[in-house]
Protein backbone atom coordinates (compact mmCIF):
# COMPACT_ATOMS: atom_id res chain seq x y z
CA UNK A 1 0.00 0.00 0.00
CA UNK A 2 2.60 2.29 0.89
CA UNK A 3 4.48 2.28 -2.63
CA UNK A 4 0.60 3.23 -3.64
CA UNK A 5 0.59 6.86 -1.88
CA UNK A 6 3.47 8.17 -3.58
CA UNK A 7 1.60 7.25 -6.78
CA UNK A 8 -0.21 9.46 -9.13
CA UNK A 9 -4.20 8.45 -8.81
CA UNK A 10 -5.82 8.47 -12.08
CA UNK A 11 -9.38 7.90 -10.90
CA UNK A 12 -10.65 9.71 -8.19
CA UNK A 13 -14.18 8.69 -6.73
CA UNK A 14 -15.92 10.68 -4.56
CA UNK A 15 -18.92 10.49 -2.76
CA UNK A 16 -20.92 9.67 -5.72
CA UNK A 17 -24.98 8.78 -5.20
CA UNK A 18 -26.37 7.41 -8.55
CA UNK A 19 -30.32 6.70 -9.08
CA UNK A 20 -32.39 5.28 -11.44
CA UNK A 21 -35.70 6.89 -11.68
CA UNK A 22 -36.73 6.56 -7.47
CA UNK A 23 -34.40 3.64 -6.85
CA UNK A 24 -31.09 4.29 -5.32
CA UNK A 25 -28.63 2.68 -6.92
CA UNK A 26 -25.21 3.72 -5.66
CA UNK A 27 -24.85 5.09 -2.09
CA UNK A 28 -21.73 7.53 -1.27
CA UNK A 29 -18.91 5.42 -3.03
CA UNK A 30 -15.54 7.03 -2.32
CA UNK A 31 -12.73 5.22 -4.65
CA UNK A 32 -8.75 5.87 -5.88
CA UNK A 33 -7.42 3.98 -8.18
CA UNK A 34 -3.63 4.39 -8.18
CA UNK A 35 -1.50 4.89 -11.85
CA UNK A 36 -0.43 1.18 -12.82
CA UNK A 37 -2.60 -0.28 -10.24
CA UNK A 38 -5.12 -2.97 -11.08
CA UNK A 39 -8.29 -2.90 -9.30
CA UNK A 40 -11.13 -5.10 -9.33
CA UNK A 41 -14.59 -3.71 -8.39
CA UNK A 42 -16.40 -7.25 -7.24
CA UNK A 43 -19.62 -7.62 -6.22
CA UNK A 44 -23.16 -10.13 -6.49
CA UNK A 45 -25.33 -9.36 -9.37
CA UNK A 46 -27.60 -6.34 -8.21
CA UNK A 47 -24.68 -4.58 -6.26
CA UNK A 48 -24.36 -1.28 -8.57
CA UNK A 49 -20.94 -2.41 -9.82
CA UNK A 50 -22.02 -2.20 -13.89
CA UNK A 51 -23.69 1.20 -12.87
CA UNK A 52 -20.50 2.50 -11.47
CA UNK A 53 -18.65 1.10 -14.20
CA UNK A 54 -21.26 3.24 -16.56
CA UNK A 55 -20.77 6.42 -14.27
CA UNK A 56 -16.96 6.13 -14.27
CA UNK A 57 -17.01 5.84 -18.52
CA UNK A 58 -18.98 8.87 -18.14
CA UNK A 59 -22.17 7.42 -19.73
CA UNK A 60 -24.32 8.43 -16.90
CA UNK A 61 -24.88 11.59 -15.01
CA UNK A 62 -24.42 10.92 -11.14
CA UNK A 63 -27.18 12.10 -8.71
CA UNK A 64 -24.75 13.76 -6.76
CA UNK A 65 -20.59 13.46 -6.18
CA UNK A 66 -17.63 14.00 -8.62
CA UNK A 67 -15.84 11.56 -10.89
CA UNK A 68 -12.16 12.78 -11.50
CA UNK A 69 -10.81 11.15 -14.28
CA UNK A 70 -6.72 12.17 -15.14
CA UNK A 71 -7.74 14.77 -12.63
CA UNK A 72 -10.54 16.28 -14.77
CA UNK A 73 -13.99 16.19 -13.19
CA UNK A 74 -16.43 14.70 -16.22
CA UNK A 75 -19.34 14.81 -14.19
CA UNK A 76 -18.75 18.96 -15.23
CA UNK A 77 -16.26 18.34 -17.61
CA UNK A 78 -17.72 19.76 -21.53
CA UNK A 79 -17.71 17.92 -24.21
CA UNK A 80 -14.11 18.90 -26.06
CA UNK A 81 -13.11 17.67 -22.62
CA UNK A 82 -14.84 14.39 -22.60
CA UNK A 83 -13.61 13.74 -25.91
CA UNK A 84 -9.60 14.22 -25.15
CA UNK A 85 -10.22 11.80 -21.92
CA UNK A 86 -11.67 9.54 -24.36
CA UNK A 87 -8.87 9.49 -26.50
CA UNK A 88 -6.80 8.24 -23.52
CA UNK A 89 -9.67 5.23 -22.25
CA UNK A 90 -10.21 2.39 -23.65
CA UNK A 91 -13.19 0.12 -22.83
CA UNK A 92 -14.22 -3.43 -23.31
CA UNK A 93 -17.75 -3.87 -22.58
CA UNK A 94 -19.08 -7.30 -21.35
CA UNK A 95 -20.32 -8.74 -24.99
CA UNK A 96 -17.50 -6.76 -26.52
CA UNK A 97 -20.03 -4.66 -28.20
CA UNK A 98 -18.05 -4.71 -31.70
CA UNK A 99 -19.59 -2.52 -33.95
CA UNK A 100 -21.42 -5.67 -36.15
CA UNK A 101 -21.95 -4.30 -39.71
CA UNK A 102 -17.81 -4.01 -39.29
CA UNK A 103 -15.22 -6.79 -40.23
CA UNK A 104 -12.80 -7.30 -36.37
CA UNK A 105 -10.54 -5.95 -38.37
CA UNK A 106 -12.09 -2.30 -38.86
CA UNK A 107 -13.54 -2.17 -35.59
CA UNK A 108 -9.83 -2.36 -34.41
CA UNK A 109 -9.19 0.32 -36.42
CA UNK A 110 -11.84 2.36 -35.81
CA UNK A 111 -10.74 4.60 -33.03
CA UNK A 112 -7.40 4.77 -35.32
CA UNK A 113 -9.49 6.25 -38.22
CA UNK A 114 -11.26 8.44 -35.88
CA UNK A 115 -8.76 10.56 -33.85
CA UNK A 116 -5.13 9.88 -35.79
CA UNK A 117 -4.43 10.63 -39.01
CA UNK A 118 -2.21 8.08 -39.44
CA UNK A 119 -1.77 6.34 -43.53
CA UNK A 120 -3.81 3.13 -43.97
CA UNK A 121 -0.31 1.06 -43.78
CA UNK A 122 0.29 2.33 -40.56
CA UNK A 123 -3.30 1.88 -39.26
CA UNK A 124 -3.45 -1.59 -40.65
CA UNK A 125 -0.11 -2.61 -38.89
CA UNK A 126 -1.23 -1.16 -35.23
CA UNK A 127 -4.74 -2.74 -35.69
CA UNK A 128 -2.67 -6.63 -36.40
CA UNK A 129 -0.39 -5.94 -33.87
CA UNK A 130 -2.75 -5.24 -31.23
CA UNK A 131 -5.14 -8.39 -32.86
CA UNK A 132 -1.53 -10.81 -32.83
CA UNK A 133 -1.33 -9.34 -29.22
CA UNK A 134 -4.99 -10.87 -28.00
CA UNK A 135 -4.44 -14.16 -30.65
CA UNK A 136 -6.88 -13.28 -33.12
CA UNK A 137 -3.85 -13.18 -35.77
CA UNK A 138 -5.56 -14.07 -39.20
CA UNK A 139 -9.15 -13.52 -37.75
CA UNK A 140 -9.40 -9.86 -38.95
CA UNK A 141 -11.62 -10.69 -42.06
CA UNK A 142 -14.38 -12.39 -39.87
CA UNK A 143 -17.41 -10.49 -39.07
CA UNK A 144 -17.98 -10.10 -35.10
CA UNK A 145 -21.29 -12.64 -35.67
CA UNK A 146 -18.77 -15.21 -36.58
CA UNK A 147 -16.53 -14.84 -33.54
CA UNK A 148 -16.72 -17.05 -30.21
CA UNK A 149 -17.66 -15.14 -27.26
CA UNK A 150 -13.91 -15.80 -26.06
CA UNK A 151 -13.04 -14.40 -29.29
CA UNK A 152 -15.51 -11.79 -29.20
CA UNK A 153 -14.16 -10.67 -25.69
CA UNK A 154 -10.99 -10.31 -26.86
CA UNK A 155 -11.49 -8.75 -30.44
CA UNK A 156 -12.94 -5.97 -27.76
CA UNK A 157 -10.02 -5.34 -25.52
CA UNK A 158 -7.70 -5.16 -28.83
CA UNK A 159 -9.91 -2.34 -29.74
CA UNK A 160 -9.58 -0.89 -26.10
CA UNK A 161 -6.14 -0.70 -26.30
CA UNK A 162 -5.26 0.15 -29.92
CA UNK A 163 -4.97 3.89 -29.33
CA UNK A 164 -2.28 2.61 -25.78
CA UNK A 165 -4.51 4.10 -23.47
CA UNK A 166 -3.56 5.65 -20.41
CA UNK A 167 -6.46 3.61 -18.58
CA UNK A 168 -8.24 0.53 -19.25
CA UNK A 169 -12.05 -0.31 -18.28
CA UNK A 170 -12.39 -4.18 -18.61
CA UNK A 171 -16.10 -5.29 -17.58
CA UNK A 172 -17.07 -9.20 -16.91
CA UNK A 173 -13.87 -10.39 -18.34
CA UNK A 174 -14.70 -14.00 -17.74
CA UNK A 175 -18.48 -14.19 -18.01
CA UNK A 176 -19.71 -16.78 -20.09
CA UNK A 177 -16.64 -18.08 -20.43
CA UNK A 178 -15.09 -21.38 -19.67
CA UNK A 179 -12.24 -21.56 -17.13
CA UNK A 180 -9.57 -21.93 -19.67
CA UNK A 181 -10.36 -19.18 -22.21
CA UNK A 182 -11.37 -17.05 -18.98
CA UNK A 183 -7.69 -17.53 -17.51
CA UNK A 184 -6.24 -16.64 -20.74
CA UNK A 185 -8.10 -13.70 -20.54
CA UNK A 186 -6.77 -12.60 -17.10
CA UNK A 187 -2.71 -13.42 -18.09
CA UNK A 188 -3.72 -11.18 -21.40
CA UNK A 189 -4.52 -8.61 -18.79
CA UNK A 190 -1.51 -8.73 -16.83
CA UNK A 191 0.73 -8.57 -19.90
CA UNK A 192 -1.42 -5.36 -20.78
CA UNK A 193 -0.52 -4.11 -17.63
CA UNK A 194 3.11 -5.10 -17.76
CA UNK A 195 4.15 -4.34 -21.41
CA UNK A 196 2.00 -0.80 -21.19
CA UNK A 197 1.87 0.13 -17.98
CA UNK A 198 -1.54 0.79 -18.16
CA UNK A 199 -3.98 1.65 -15.25
CA UNK A 200 -6.59 -1.25 -15.22
CA UNK A 201 -10.46 -1.12 -13.40
CA UNK A 202 -12.18 -4.53 -13.47
CA UNK A 203 -15.86 -4.87 -13.12
CA UNK A 204 -15.93 -9.25 -11.86
CA UNK A 205 -18.09 -11.21 -10.15
CA UNK A 206 -15.63 -14.15 -10.96
CA UNK A 207 -13.78 -14.93 -7.59
CA UNK A 208 -11.04 -16.31 -8.86
CA UNK A 209 -10.32 -13.92 -11.90
CA UNK A 210 -9.77 -11.33 -9.26
CA UNK A 211 -7.32 -12.99 -6.32
CA UNK A 212 -5.15 -13.48 -9.57
CA UNK A 213 -5.13 -10.11 -11.06
CA UNK A 214 -6.11 -7.81 -8.68
CA UNK A 215 -3.54 -5.12 -6.85
CA UNK A 216 -6.41 -4.18 -5.11
CA UNK A 217 -10.38 -4.98 -4.45
CA UNK A 218 -13.49 -3.07 -3.74
CA UNK A 219 -16.32 -4.98 -2.66
CA UNK A 220 -19.76 -3.62 -3.44
CA UNK A 221 -22.71 -4.50 -1.98
CA UNK A 222 -26.03 -3.23 -2.32
CA UNK A 223 -24.52 -0.34 -3.64
CA UNK A 224 -21.85 0.63 -0.73
CA UNK A 225 -18.24 -0.14 -1.05
CA UNK A 226 -17.60 -2.73 2.36
CA UNK A 227 -14.07 -2.82 1.89
CA UNK A 228 -10.95 -1.70 -0.68
CA UNK A 229 -7.94 -3.05 0.29
CA UNK A 230 -4.92 -6.08 -1.22
CA UNK A 231 -6.20 -9.58 -2.18
CA UNK A 232 -4.67 -10.85 1.31
CA UNK A 233 -6.82 -8.01 3.53
CA UNK A 234 -10.11 -8.96 1.53
CA UNK A 235 -9.73 -12.85 2.56
CA UNK A 236 -8.35 -12.08 5.90
CA UNK A 237 -11.39 -9.89 6.67
CA UNK A 238 -13.96 -10.82 8.84
CA UNK A 239 -17.02 -9.10 7.27
CA UNK A 240 -19.56 -11.42 7.02
CA UNK A 241 -20.81 -9.82 3.74
CA UNK A 242 -17.27 -10.55 2.18
CA UNK A 243 -17.04 -14.15 3.86
CA UNK A 244 -20.73 -14.82 2.06
CA UNK A 245 -18.79 -13.73 -1.41
CA UNK A 246 -15.72 -15.38 -0.80
CA UNK A 247 -16.97 -18.36 0.35
CA UNK A 248 -20.09 -18.70 -2.00
CA UNK A 249 -22.93 -18.87 1.17
CA UNK A 250 -26.16 -17.83 -0.03
CA UNK A 251 -27.12 -14.94 1.71
CA UNK A 252 -29.17 -15.23 5.19
CA UNK A 253 -32.32 -13.46 4.04
CA UNK A 254 -33.87 -12.18 7.19
CA UNK A 255 -37.82 -12.53 6.38
CA UNK A 256 -40.21 -9.48 7.72
CA UNK A 257 -43.38 -10.86 7.76
CA UNK A 258 -45.70 -7.93 7.25
CA UNK A 259 -43.57 -6.75 3.81
CA UNK A 260 -43.45 -10.27 2.50
CA UNK A 261 -47.43 -10.46 2.72
CA UNK A 262 -47.56 -7.00 1.44
CA UNK A 263 -45.69 -8.10 -1.48
CA UNK A 264 -47.59 -10.31 -2.65
CA UNK A 265 -50.96 -8.76 -2.15
CA UNK A 266 -49.14 -5.47 -3.68
CA UNK A 267 -50.43 -3.11 -0.87
CA UNK A 268 -47.65 -1.06 0.97
CA UNK A 269 -47.63 -1.95 4.36
CA UNK B 1 -61.67 9.57 -14.08
CA UNK B 2 -59.05 10.60 -12.01
CA UNK B 3 -57.15 7.82 -13.74
CA UNK B 4 -57.80 8.84 -17.16
CA UNK B 5 -56.66 12.12 -16.67
CA UNK B 6 -53.47 11.39 -15.27
CA UNK B 7 -53.03 8.94 -17.70
CA UNK B 8 -53.63 11.65 -20.48
CA UNK B 9 -51.54 14.12 -18.66
CA UNK B 10 -48.61 11.22 -18.41
CA UNK B 11 -48.68 10.94 -22.04
CA UNK B 12 -48.85 14.50 -22.82
CA UNK B 13 -45.71 14.91 -21.17
CA UNK B 14 -44.06 11.91 -22.54
CA UNK B 15 -44.88 13.29 -26.13
CA UNK B 16 -43.85 16.46 -25.69
CA UNK B 17 -40.60 14.87 -24.36
CA UNK B 18 -40.29 12.54 -27.55
CA UNK B 19 -41.04 15.90 -29.69
CA UNK B 20 -37.72 17.40 -28.14
CA UNK B 21 -35.59 14.72 -28.45
CA UNK B 22 -36.11 14.71 -32.04
CA UNK B 23 -35.55 17.70 -32.69
CA UNK B 24 -32.50 18.37 -30.42
CA UNK B 25 -31.38 15.17 -32.64
CA UNK B 26 -32.09 17.01 -35.47
CA UNK B 27 -30.40 20.38 -34.45
CA UNK B 28 -27.35 18.11 -32.82
CA UNK B 29 -27.01 16.88 -36.75
CA UNK B 30 -27.13 19.89 -38.34
CA UNK B 31 -24.34 21.35 -35.55
CA UNK B 32 -22.67 18.21 -36.64
CA UNK B 33 -22.85 18.85 -40.59
CA UNK B 34 -21.96 22.13 -40.21
CA UNK B 35 -19.64 22.49 -37.45
CA UNK B 36 -18.21 18.78 -37.31
CA UNK B 37 -15.00 19.76 -39.70
CA UNK B 38 -13.89 22.34 -37.83
CA UNK B 39 -13.87 20.19 -34.61
CA UNK B 40 -12.09 17.49 -36.34
CA UNK B 41 -14.64 15.23 -36.15
CA UNK B 42 -16.35 15.67 -39.87
CA UNK B 43 -19.20 13.51 -40.74
CA UNK B 44 -18.27 11.24 -43.14
CA UNK B 45 -19.13 11.37 -46.68
CA UNK B 46 -18.73 7.96 -48.32
CA UNK B 47 -21.08 7.07 -45.17
CA UNK B 48 -23.57 9.18 -46.73
CA UNK B 49 -23.28 7.90 -50.06
CA UNK B 50 -23.40 4.21 -48.12
CA UNK B 51 -26.23 5.29 -47.16
CA UNK B 52 -27.71 7.14 -50.08
CA UNK B 53 -27.20 3.86 -51.79
CA UNK B 54 -29.51 2.06 -49.47
CA UNK B 55 -32.23 4.34 -48.99
CA UNK B 56 -32.42 5.56 -52.63
CA UNK B 57 -30.81 3.42 -55.49
CA UNK B 58 -31.99 0.51 -54.06
CA UNK B 59 -35.48 1.57 -53.74
CA UNK B 60 -35.73 2.48 -57.56
CA UNK B 61 -37.54 -0.84 -58.64
CA UNK B 62 -39.46 -1.29 -56.20
CA UNK B 63 -40.90 2.59 -56.26
CA UNK B 64 -41.05 2.57 -60.22
CA UNK B 65 -43.50 -0.33 -59.83
CA UNK B 66 -45.53 1.32 -57.63
CA UNK B 67 -45.55 4.41 -58.71
CA UNK B 68 -46.47 3.07 -62.18
CA UNK B 69 -49.61 1.42 -60.91
CA UNK B 70 -50.88 3.92 -59.14
CA UNK B 71 -50.59 5.81 -62.19
CA UNK B 72 -52.78 3.48 -64.15
CA UNK B 73 -55.08 3.18 -61.18
CA UNK B 74 -55.77 7.14 -61.47
CA UNK B 75 -55.89 6.98 -65.26
CA UNK B 76 -58.80 4.20 -64.86
CA UNK B 77 -60.97 6.55 -62.10
CA UNK B 78 -60.26 9.73 -64.29
CA UNK B 79 -61.50 8.73 -67.29
CA UNK B 80 -63.99 7.22 -65.71
CA UNK B 81 -65.23 10.37 -64.01
CA UNK B 82 -64.38 12.61 -66.92
CA UNK B 83 -66.30 10.07 -69.62
CA UNK B 84 -69.13 11.48 -67.54
CA UNK B 85 -68.45 15.27 -68.64
CA UNK B 86 -67.59 14.17 -71.96
CA UNK B 87 -64.37 15.04 -71.09
CA UNK B 88 -62.11 12.32 -71.64
CA UNK B 89 -59.21 14.35 -73.47
CA UNK B 90 -58.67 16.11 -70.02
CA UNK B 91 -57.39 13.47 -68.12
CA UNK B 92 -53.46 14.34 -69.05
CA UNK B 93 -54.51 17.48 -67.01
CA UNK B 94 -55.59 15.96 -63.71
CA UNK B 95 -53.27 13.11 -64.16
CA UNK B 96 -50.29 15.01 -63.84
CA UNK B 97 -51.54 17.59 -61.41
CA UNK B 98 -52.34 15.12 -59.22
CA UNK B 99 -49.10 12.55 -59.62
CA UNK B 100 -46.78 15.60 -59.08
CA UNK B 101 -48.38 17.21 -56.90
CA UNK B 102 -50.00 14.46 -54.46
CA UNK B 103 -49.36 10.79 -55.17
CA UNK B 104 -45.87 10.39 -56.30
CA UNK B 105 -44.39 12.78 -52.38
CA UNK B 106 -46.62 10.28 -50.56
CA UNK B 107 -46.37 6.74 -52.44
CA UNK B 108 -42.57 7.45 -51.62
CA UNK B 109 -42.83 8.92 -48.55
CA UNK B 110 -45.07 5.64 -47.27
CA UNK B 111 -42.82 3.27 -49.26
CA UNK B 112 -39.24 4.36 -47.66
CA UNK B 113 -40.92 4.83 -44.17
CA UNK B 114 -41.61 1.18 -44.33
CA UNK B 115 -38.29 -0.06 -46.09
CA UNK B 116 -35.70 2.46 -44.31
CA UNK B 117 -37.78 4.13 -41.91
CA UNK B 118 -38.18 0.73 -39.73
CA UNK B 119 -34.55 -0.50 -40.80
CA UNK B 120 -33.06 2.54 -38.66
CA UNK B 121 -35.12 2.03 -35.77
CA UNK B 122 -34.13 -1.93 -35.95
CA UNK B 123 -30.37 -1.02 -36.80
CA UNK B 124 -29.71 2.04 -33.94
CA UNK B 125 -32.46 0.09 -31.62
CA UNK B 126 -30.17 -3.36 -31.75
CA UNK B 127 -26.68 -1.12 -31.32
CA UNK B 128 -28.43 0.21 -28.49
CA UNK B 129 -29.53 -3.00 -27.09
CA UNK B 130 -25.73 -4.65 -28.07
CA UNK B 131 -23.81 -1.77 -26.20
CA UNK B 132 -22.32 -0.85 -29.63
CA UNK B 133 -23.78 2.66 -29.41
CA UNK B 134 -21.79 2.92 -25.45
CA UNK B 135 -19.11 1.68 -27.29
CA UNK B 136 -18.77 4.11 -29.85
CA UNK B 137 -19.76 6.67 -27.51
CA UNK B 138 -16.68 5.37 -25.11
CA UNK B 139 -14.07 5.52 -27.97
CA UNK B 140 -14.68 9.48 -28.21
CA UNK B 141 -17.31 8.93 -31.19
CA UNK B 142 -20.42 10.70 -31.12
CA UNK B 143 -23.71 8.76 -32.37
CA UNK B 144 -25.32 11.27 -34.11
CA UNK B 145 -22.49 12.13 -35.81
CA UNK B 146 -21.20 8.97 -36.43
CA UNK B 147 -25.22 7.47 -37.06
CA UNK B 148 -27.75 9.75 -37.42
CA UNK B 149 -26.22 12.70 -39.49
CA UNK B 150 -25.37 11.10 -42.56
CA UNK B 151 -28.86 8.98 -42.79
CA UNK B 152 -30.57 12.33 -42.35
CA UNK B 153 -28.63 13.56 -45.37
CA UNK B 154 -28.93 10.84 -47.31
CA UNK B 155 -32.66 10.85 -46.86
CA UNK B 156 -33.02 14.56 -47.45
CA UNK B 157 -31.68 14.35 -50.86
CA UNK B 158 -32.45 10.69 -51.76
CA UNK B 159 -36.07 11.20 -50.68
CA UNK B 160 -36.68 14.26 -53.65
CA UNK B 161 -34.81 12.16 -55.84
CA UNK B 162 -37.21 9.10 -55.88
CA UNK B 163 -39.97 11.40 -55.47
CA UNK B 164 -39.01 12.94 -58.79
CA UNK B 165 -38.39 9.53 -60.55
CA UNK B 166 -41.71 8.66 -59.02
CA UNK B 167 -43.25 11.79 -60.32
CA UNK B 168 -42.14 9.89 -64.32
CA UNK B 169 -43.40 6.73 -63.59
CA UNK B 170 -46.16 7.95 -62.49
CA UNK B 171 -47.18 9.88 -65.82
CA UNK B 172 -45.67 6.75 -67.67
CA UNK B 173 -48.07 4.31 -65.90
CA UNK B 174 -50.69 6.51 -66.57
CA UNK B 175 -50.02 7.80 -69.78
CA UNK B 176 -49.88 3.77 -71.16
CA UNK B 177 -53.06 3.28 -70.20
CA UNK B 178 -54.46 6.42 -71.71
CA UNK B 179 -53.10 5.98 -74.58
CA UNK B 180 -54.54 2.47 -75.26
CA UNK B 181 -58.07 3.65 -74.05
CA UNK B 182 -58.12 7.40 -75.95
CA UNK B 183 -55.53 6.19 -78.81
CA UNK B 184 -53.17 8.55 -78.35
CA UNK B 185 -49.11 8.37 -78.76
CA UNK B 186 -47.26 8.22 -75.39
CA UNK B 187 -44.79 11.10 -77.01
CA UNK B 188 -48.04 13.56 -77.54
CA UNK B 189 -49.19 12.23 -74.00
CA UNK B 190 -45.92 13.37 -72.20
CA UNK B 191 -45.42 16.04 -74.21
CA UNK B 192 -49.29 17.94 -73.29
CA UNK B 193 -48.44 16.70 -69.40
CA UNK B 194 -44.99 18.53 -69.35
CA UNK B 195 -46.67 21.78 -71.28
CA UNK B 196 -49.55 21.58 -67.99
CA UNK B 197 -46.98 20.84 -65.57
CA UNK B 198 -45.00 24.23 -64.25
CA UNK B 199 -41.93 24.21 -61.81
CA UNK B 200 -44.30 25.22 -58.77
CA UNK B 201 -46.21 21.54 -59.32
CA UNK B 202 -43.01 19.75 -59.05
CA UNK B 203 -41.77 21.99 -56.08
CA UNK B 204 -44.87 21.39 -54.50
CA UNK B 205 -43.78 17.66 -54.44
CA UNK B 206 -40.45 18.13 -53.78
CA UNK B 207 -40.79 20.54 -50.73
CA UNK B 208 -43.09 17.88 -49.15
CA UNK B 209 -40.60 14.73 -49.82
CA UNK B 210 -37.94 17.07 -48.05
CA UNK B 211 -40.77 17.41 -45.16
CA UNK B 212 -41.05 13.57 -45.36
CA UNK B 213 -37.77 13.01 -45.25
CA UNK B 214 -36.99 14.71 -41.63
CA UNK B 215 -40.44 12.85 -40.39
CA UNK B 216 -39.08 9.50 -41.25
CA UNK B 217 -35.76 10.09 -39.65
CA UNK B 218 -36.48 11.55 -36.77
CA UNK B 219 -39.23 9.41 -35.84
CA UNK B 220 -37.07 6.41 -37.35
CA UNK B 221 -33.72 7.60 -35.55
CA UNK B 222 -35.76 8.39 -32.22
CA UNK B 223 -37.35 5.40 -31.36
CA UNK B 224 -34.21 3.55 -32.32
CA UNK B 225 -32.03 5.10 -29.75
CA UNK B 226 -34.69 4.70 -26.89
CA UNK B 227 -35.02 1.18 -27.08
CA UNK B 228 -35.23 -0.94 -23.97
CA UNK B 229 -36.35 -4.44 -23.41
CA UNK B 230 -34.10 -6.48 -26.04
CA UNK B 231 -35.69 -8.42 -29.05
CA UNK B 232 -39.17 -7.76 -28.16
CA UNK B 233 -38.16 -3.48 -27.44
CA UNK B 234 -36.61 -3.58 -30.87
CA UNK B 235 -39.46 -4.97 -32.61
CA UNK B 236 -41.82 -2.51 -31.06
CA UNK B 237 -39.68 0.34 -31.61
CA UNK B 238 -39.76 -0.73 -35.20
CA UNK B 239 -43.46 -1.46 -35.43
CA UNK B 240 -44.32 1.96 -33.95
CA UNK B 241 -42.06 3.85 -36.04
CA UNK B 242 -43.04 2.85 -38.86
CA UNK B 243 -46.55 3.56 -37.67
CA UNK B 244 -45.58 6.88 -36.25
CA UNK B 245 -44.04 7.96 -39.61
CA UNK B 246 -46.98 7.05 -41.83
CA UNK B 247 -49.04 8.96 -39.53
CA UNK B 248 -47.29 11.75 -40.02
CA UNK B 249 -46.28 11.71 -43.33
CA UNK B 250 -50.21 11.79 -43.69
CA UNK B 251 -51.02 14.39 -42.24
CA UNK B 252 -48.16 16.92 -42.75
CA UNK B 253 -49.13 16.04 -46.65
CA UNK B 254 -53.00 17.21 -45.35
CA UNK B 255 -51.43 20.61 -44.20
CA UNK B 256 -49.13 21.42 -46.97
CA UNK B 257 -51.42 19.97 -49.40
CA UNK B 258 -53.65 23.15 -47.68
CA UNK B 259 -51.56 25.83 -47.58
CA UNK B 260 -49.87 24.82 -51.14
CA UNK B 261 -52.58 24.62 -53.08
CA UNK B 262 -53.89 27.94 -52.29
Amino acid sequence: MSAQIHRRPVIEIEHLDARYGERQVLTDICLTIYEGEIMVIMGGSGSGKTTLLRHTLGLEQPASGTIRILGRDITAADAKTLYELRTKMGVAFQAGALLGSMTVAENVELPLREHTHLNESTIRIMSRMKLELVNLGGFEDLMPAELSGGMLKRAALARAVVMDPKLLFVDEPSSGLDPVVAAEIDQLILRLRNAMKMTILIVTHDLASAFMIADRIAILDNGRIVMTGGVDAIRASTDRRIQDLLNRRPREATVDAEAYLGRLTGDNP
Amino acid sequence: MRNMIENIGRRTIKGIEELGYAFSLLAESFMWLLAGRMRKQPVSVATIFQEAMWIGVTAIPIISMLNMAVGVMLAIQAIFTLSKFGAESQVILGLAFVVVREFSPLIVGVLVSGRSGSAITARIGTMQENQEIDALRVIGINPVRYLAAPILVAMCVMLPVLTIWGDLMGILGGGLYTCAKLNMTLHDFFSSSLETLVVADVMQGIIKSVVFAVIIVLIGLSNGFQVSGGAKGVGLATTRSVVLSISFIVLADMVFTYFLSR
